[in-house]
């Protein structure tokens, strides 16, 4: 425990971003007890209301107290980040280290099926897949969908690694002394790539919440959910901005800012761990 | 060039789109019990509108081409058919425009202000990170490094409202909303130019910002890894000036991972400015999106995505044919 302290010492950025997701955890927890997250539901208070003692955050133009709004979406959108980027991260890994350690025609259709899949962009067949499910969406759904293209990068990613890997001495040695593939693969090659897998998750994690926050900004996200992309929807159909009613769009983009730059300097944190040689940077 | 490089990756190419054509194709029909398009059409002919028979006639052609009697397959094959030819149907919205010539109109206000804004963005990053990273750079460039690690990580169109708030609305620098003024008629002219360009400034001020920081930040990535290698050391022992290491060799080399990056990001890039043009009311692709997703109006929906398919597919042909120019290792590749 001791050295993880020391090393986060060291490794600056992954300090400052876990700090920072710690903050937003606390200020959630707080908000869980002091809130009632029923106001985050529309008629619970005069509509338009700028932000006061009795509505710290103020009201939206359906009545909803935007402070509840914010303890209750912001979990959702991490959650069904956190969902997305699991699945995704999960289909990666299988598929990565299948492509990259058994090779041969397995490798070469996984690629290439991969390849395919990056280049079609996700927000696009997102918005037609959404766009199909007009009955009640909820948030869970959202999750499966981002997760369906969500484990085309980890797979790339995962398989190069896994191929640079492959080749070491030690993976020789596991073989000749009689291991077989698959302990290989969960003895030798994974415990190896710990560091990176992390990084990876984090990285699919944060892409599944932009790309959940981008269909909500659309309007194609859980209508019913206080999400924060969807609060960031309403206030633009409401055209808040031009009403100046600034406490409706600021709470939710200074979260997702938030949200965003911790979950990067994790990644990047984490990166460094996998990567020393990046450490001796400028 | 390898003629196998360029079959492989017009090979490439065609998969793409055929693959994206397909999804498009049966995702709506996955729908279980229901055919989305279907019951669209049939909700407007019992609604009647303004255009009664014209809609009774195009829910004819539909249950013609794509209608229940119709064998999957060969709705499939009809579907391909008017996709090779362009035929992209007609806005159920908008009825009679037909979704080629929406798409037409939006189109080059999306294509110029992304490829204005990538085209900056790239450069500048590019040269940016590369700086960050090179010892000889001038010490106040790595105060921009956290502004720009802030930046890499804002989605753009969060940053587009925040730019809107404060330079929009606050300010009121720039316009609010929109492509030119409300009643400003096209024409060839100076002042329509500069009009374009002044309402252009702030969703172009979005995306670069936003991908500035990226740009930087992986260059610098790469400038790292590049110093480390041998062919810097023997160029610095060779006596060459700095200035010409930096460029030829340090940036040179660096440039060519960044293109791939480049290539790799489109989609995302694409994706972010299609939300910006939301943002800011602007008369592209985006809006055109966003108006047929309210409206329910799947052709048009349908249309955008695969525009959006074949423009990706198309500038990753486009990267991955230059990328064996600035890369003569590829060229020489053996097959």
């Amino acid at each position: 425990m001791r050295t993880f302290f020391s090393y986060l010492r060291r490794n600056g950025q992954l300090m400052a971003g876990l700090i920072i997701l710690l903050l937003m955890v606390v200020f959630w927890l707080v908000g869980y007890l002091l809130v009632d997250t029923a106001n985050a539901a529309p008629l619970s208070a005069t509509p338009d209301m700028a932000p006061s003692l009795e509505f710290p955050l103020g009201t939206d133009s359906a009545g909803r107290q935007l402070l509840a709004v914010i303890i209750a979406g912001a979990p959702t959108t991490l959650r069904i980040g956190l969902i997305a980027g699991a699945i995704g991260m999960l289909v990666g890994t299988v598929l990565g280290f299948t492509a990259g350690y058994f090779g041969g025609i397995v490798d070469s259709i996984i690629r290439s099926a991969a390849d395919v899949a990056l280049t079609v962009p996700a927000l696009a067949v997102l918005i037609v897949i959404a766009s199909v499910i007009t009955k009640t969406l909820s948030p869970n759904t959202l999750a499966l969908i981002i997760a369906s293209l969500a484990w085309m990068w980890p797979t790339r990613t995962i398989r190069s690694q896994v191929l640079t890997m492959r080749e070491r001495a030690y993976i020789e040695v596991a073989r000749l002394s009689g291991l077989n593939n698959f302990e290989i693969i969960f003895k030798e090659l994974m415990p190896n790539l710990l560091p990176y897998l992390a990084a990876s998750f984090v990285g699919a994690v944060s892409s599944a919440v932009l790309a959940a926050i981008g269909l909500e900004a659309l309007g194609l996200g859980p209508q019913s959910e206080p999400t924060l992309g969807m609060t960031i929807y309403w206030a633009r159909y409401y055209a808040a901005i031009a009403r100046g009613l600034w406490w409706w769009w600021a709470p939710p983009v200074v979260v997702i800012i938030l949200m965003f730059i911790s979950l990067f300097m994790i990644a990047a944190g984490l990166d460094e761990v996998a990567n020393p040689r990046s450490r001796r940077a400028a | 060039m390898n003629i196998r490089y360029v079959l492989g990756r017009l090979v490439f190419f065609v998969i793409v789109i055929w693959a994206g054509v397909t999804l498009i194709f049966f995702l709506p029909r996955l729908a279980p019990g229901r055919d989305p398009v279907r019951e669209r059409l049939g909700m407007m002919v019992a609604s009647g509108g303004v255009n009664a028979e014209t809609i009774e006639s195009l829910a004819k052609a539909y249950e013609a081409k794509f209608g229940l009697n119709q064998p999957l397959w060969k709705q499939y094959l009809n579907y391909l058919g008017s996709m090779a030819r362009l035929d992209l149907g007609y806005s159920l919205a908008r009825f009679p425009s037909r979704v080629s010539d929406l798409i037409g109109q939006a189109a080059p206000w999306t294509i110029a202000l992304l490829g204005v804004s990538t085209l900056i963005a790239f450069s500048f990053g590019s040269l940016l990170g590369g700086l960050l990273a090179w010892p000889g750079s001038p010490r106040v460039l790595r105060l921009l490094l956290p502004p720009l690690f802030t930046f890499s990580s804002i989605p753009y169109y969060l940053l587009g409202l925040i730019l809107t708030y404060v330079f929009a609305f606050k300010l009121r620098w720039f316009p609010l909303t929109g492509g030119s003024q409300i009643l400003t008629m096209p024409s060839i002219s100076l002042s329509y130019l500069l009009e374009l360009i002044y309402h252009s400034i702030l969703p172009g001020l979005s995306i670069v910002l936003a991908s500035l920081g990226f740009w930087s930040l992986s260059m610098r990535g790469m400038m790292i890894t590049v110093e480390g290698e041998d062919y810097i050391t023997l160029a610095e022992a060779k006596g060459l000036p700095k200035n010409r290491i930096f460029l030829w060799y340090a940036m040179r080399n660096a440039l060519l991972p960044q293109t791939t990056a480049l290539a790799l990001s489109l989609g995302t890039i694409l994706s972010g400015a299609l939300l910006v043009e939301i943002i800011f009311n602007y008369p592209g692709i985006g809006s055109v999106l966003y108006a047929a997703i309210t409206g329910f109006d799947y052709f048009v929906i349908y249309g955008i995505v695969f525009f959006i398919i074949v423009t990706i597919a198309l500038t990753t042909l486009i990267l991955d044919l230059i990328y064996p120019l600035l890369d003569p290792r590829i060229r020489y590749q053996k097959s």
